[in-house]
């Protein structure tokens, strides 16, 4: 029993991380309606500034250092994207399948670089100790890091909502995304808006980049992470229905669950190994059969 | 909604493209049918010179990407059958993407099927060859009609990431090595002792390098008759407005389900040759997600929708790729700074940069560029077709 909640619990961290990488991608969707292949790249690059700057500190530096980390990784992958926006994507307004295509073509560039400049190889992230550790609760071990990765879903979530609910720039997002002909037809600048929720995409793939590496691959960070990462996100925001930030929550945990559960019962018969990864696809087919549009888009997009 | 949710497909010089009939209308040489007459024999003739191509031995030293640069060296044959291989691959993804507008991420997946049924049943299963070929072809046709029907359930976006996610299976369920299958990572190399032994060794490589090209020409011809039949009307008819295709009463759905189940099938034959090319089956070149990403940058480099242009981008990327390899290993090379030596190691950086130039600059690809020059020489010669 306590192993089941144990598994419960590390499967809804993982889906934490993934609604952090799937809000982005859908935050950038239902505004500009492009599909950002580059998201894994932000992930890589987050990943890998936090890992540069864990080299310079003691011990990964403490419960500062680490929250240091995450700030870097989100930072990196803040201005990254904001960069990639407004230099390749602003060029191509008006042209979705391009802005998808120099999207793909981002990642192929930076995971090529990454490989040229760092190697193949997976890197260690110096984390704090306490870190690795796990927490006991009777006969319960919950590792410490799944408390980190459920804590900065719950933070990013709230903090979304509050963002569009409560500010004008929100307001003009969520306008935006209903209709976008309109609010520039009400003279708002919204390619503002478009390098704003790239940046802020990105603030939240870098951030879910370093958090996965830490929380799930052993502190080990290498170029195609982000990638791998990228494709449940991609199920995820499918899921949950294109476009909607609480779908994609709702549907990140689902996929955690799945995901970690039937790895965890079926992961280790032999030619099961990846049962897990395997089972997410079975699952978005399902959703998909019944319910195309997805679980929170109620209308055929 | 502001814009409809499938993508409109921009990647393809519509401008260009009536201007340039225009043009040829106008110059009087071009009713369609000359037109395609043009094309064939021009066709012809670059298939007459490839067929011959094992007979040329020209020494071009900073040309080939081969190790010994003789046009007609085994490394170089095995190169050009590889772009042959690619160029049927992308041909089938561009009856998808180029002529459909259904950018999807699944090509890879039947190319893998192509490839791994045929290993196993010849080496696992020890059937014979034909066999082995006609299972590889239905398991396609198989996995292309079921996957394909659920995943154009949902349009524009959501197509192409239900399909990236069905290739991802895919290439987890290999790396599984399911009932050992598949070897996993390390790759199945493939048992020749049921092959023709025309098709075997190093030797063969002639052999080998006129069969790649007979299956490019065999494609080439298919995805021809495909696209240019009523039913290629109405997939250019989907990719520019599905919506208005239904109107028309005609249900898009098997329309799209048949470029979806042809662009499979010739992925899959693909994958066969390449096989018997290759000699052996691995994940990460076959069934890897950056294949899929490789398969893309050839048609937009080529240019989409114009099939001569996806054969012709297979043929840049390959060669390319095989020649930034080469290029890495001179030792000039390592004279580089580090910055640079570290970018350029990688052919995937370069080929990306290349890539992002493409969809930034020259949307119609290669194909658009060649048709933009000849409207510009039509123009300083005096003609107005532009006006």
């Amino acid at each position: 029993m306590s192993t089941l909640i144990a598994i419960l619990i590390s499967g809804i961290a993982l889906g934490a991380i993934y609604f952090l990488v799937a809000s982005g991608l859908s935050l950038i969707y239902g505004l500009m309606d492009i599909l950002n292949f580059a998201h894994g790249a932000f992930l890589t690059i987050g990943a890998y500034a936090g890992l540069e700057l864990s080299l310079h500190l003691v011990n990964g530096g403490g419960l500062l250092g680490f929250l240091g980390l995450l700030v870097v990784a989100a930072a990196a992958g803040a201005v990254v994207a904001a960069v990639a926006e407004v230099l390749l994507i602003r060029p191509l307004y008006g042209r979705p399948v391009s802005q998808i295509l120099i999207t793909v073509g981002l990642d192929l560039v930076v995971v090529g670089l990454l490989l040229g400049v760092f190697g193949s190889d997976s890197r260690q992230i110096a984390v704090p100790v306490w870190l690795t550790g796990a927490t006991h609760v009777g006969s319960l071990s919950i590792p410490n890091g799944d408390f980190v990765g459920l804590a900065a879903g719950v933070l990013v979530y709230v903090g979304l909502g509050l963002f569009l609910k409560h500010t004008r720039f929100g307001l003009v997002i969520r306008a935006g995304a209903e209709n976008r002909d309109m609010v520039q037809a009400l003279g708002i600048d919204v390619s503002k808006a478009f390098t704003f929720v790239f940046g802020l995409g990105g603030a939240a793939a870098g951030l879910a980049g370093l958090l996965y590496a830490v929380v799930f691959s052993g502190s080990l960070v290498g170029p195609t992470q982000g990638d791998q990462l990228l494709i449940f996100a991609f199920i995820v925001v499918v899921i949950g229905g294109l476009g909607s930030i609480r779908g994609s929550a709702i549907a990140g945990i689902v996929v955690g669950l799945v995901q970690v559960v039937s790895q965890f019962y079926l992961g280790s018969k032999s030619g099961w190994a990846e049962a897990g990864d395997i089972s997410v696809v079975i699952l978005l087919a399902l959703v998909l059969s019944l319910r195309p549009s997805g679980l929170a888009g109620a209308r055929e997009r | 909604m502001s814009s409809p949710a499938t993508p409109r497909s921009d990647a393809r010089p519509t401008l260009v493209d009536a201007v340039a009939s225009r043009l040829a209308a106008r110059s009087g040489t071009a009713s369609p049918a000359t037109r395609s007459r043009v094309g064939g024999a021009a066709v012809l003739a670059v298939l007459a010179a490839l067929i011959l191509l094992p007979f040329v031995g020209i020494h071009l030293p900073w040309v080939l990407p081969s190790a010994i640069p003789v046009l007609n060296s085994i490394g170089m044959l095995e190169v050009l059958a590889l772009c042959f291989v690619f160029g049927s691959v992308a041909l089938g993804y561009d009856v998808l993407f180029g002529y459909t507008g259904l950018l999807s991420f699944a090509q890879v997946l039947y190319f893998a099927i192509g490839v791994y049924v045929t290993d196993i049943a010849l080496t696992v299963w020890h059937w014979p060859f034909l066999a082995a070929v006609l299972l590889a072809l239905a398991s396609a046709f198989v996995a292309a009609v079921l996957l394909g029907a659920i995943s154009l359930r949902v349009k524009g976006i959501a197509f192409t990431m239900v399909t990236l996610a069905f290739a991802q299976a895919g290439y987890y369920l290999i790396n599984d090595n399911p009932h050992n299958l598949t070897s996993g990572q390390t790759g199945l190399v493939m048992a020749t002792s049921r092959l023709p032994s025309i098709l075997v060794g190093v030797a063969h490589t002639r052999e080998l390098y006129w069969l790649a090209l007979a299956y490019l020409a065999l494609a080439y011809l298919v995805v021809w008759i495909a696209t240019e039949s009523v039913t290629g009307r109405v997939w250019q008819a989907i990719r520019e407005n599905e919506q208005r295709v239904s109107v028309i009463g005609l249900h898009p759905a098997p329309f799209k389900l048949a470029s979806f189940v042809l662009g499979s099938m010739v992925a899959a034959g693909g994958g066969i040759v390449y096989l018997l090319l290759i000699g052996t089956a691995a994940p990460d070149a076959v069934a890897s997600a950056t294949l899929t990403v490789s398969l893309i940058a050839m048609v937009v480099l080529g240019g989409l929708g114009t099939r001569w242009g996806a054969v012709l981008g297979a043929f840049v990327y390959v060669y390319l790729q095989q020649y930034l390899v080469k290029m890495a290993q001179e030792p000039s090379f390592a004279r580089l700074p580090v910055v640079a030596r570290d970018a350029l190691s990688q052919p995937q950086f370069l080929l990306g940069v290349i890539f992002i130039l493409f969809v930034l600059f020259v949307p119609g690809g290669l194909a658009g560029l060649g048709l933009r020059m000849a409207i510009r020489r039509h123009r300083r010669s005096g003609g107005d077709a532009a006006s």
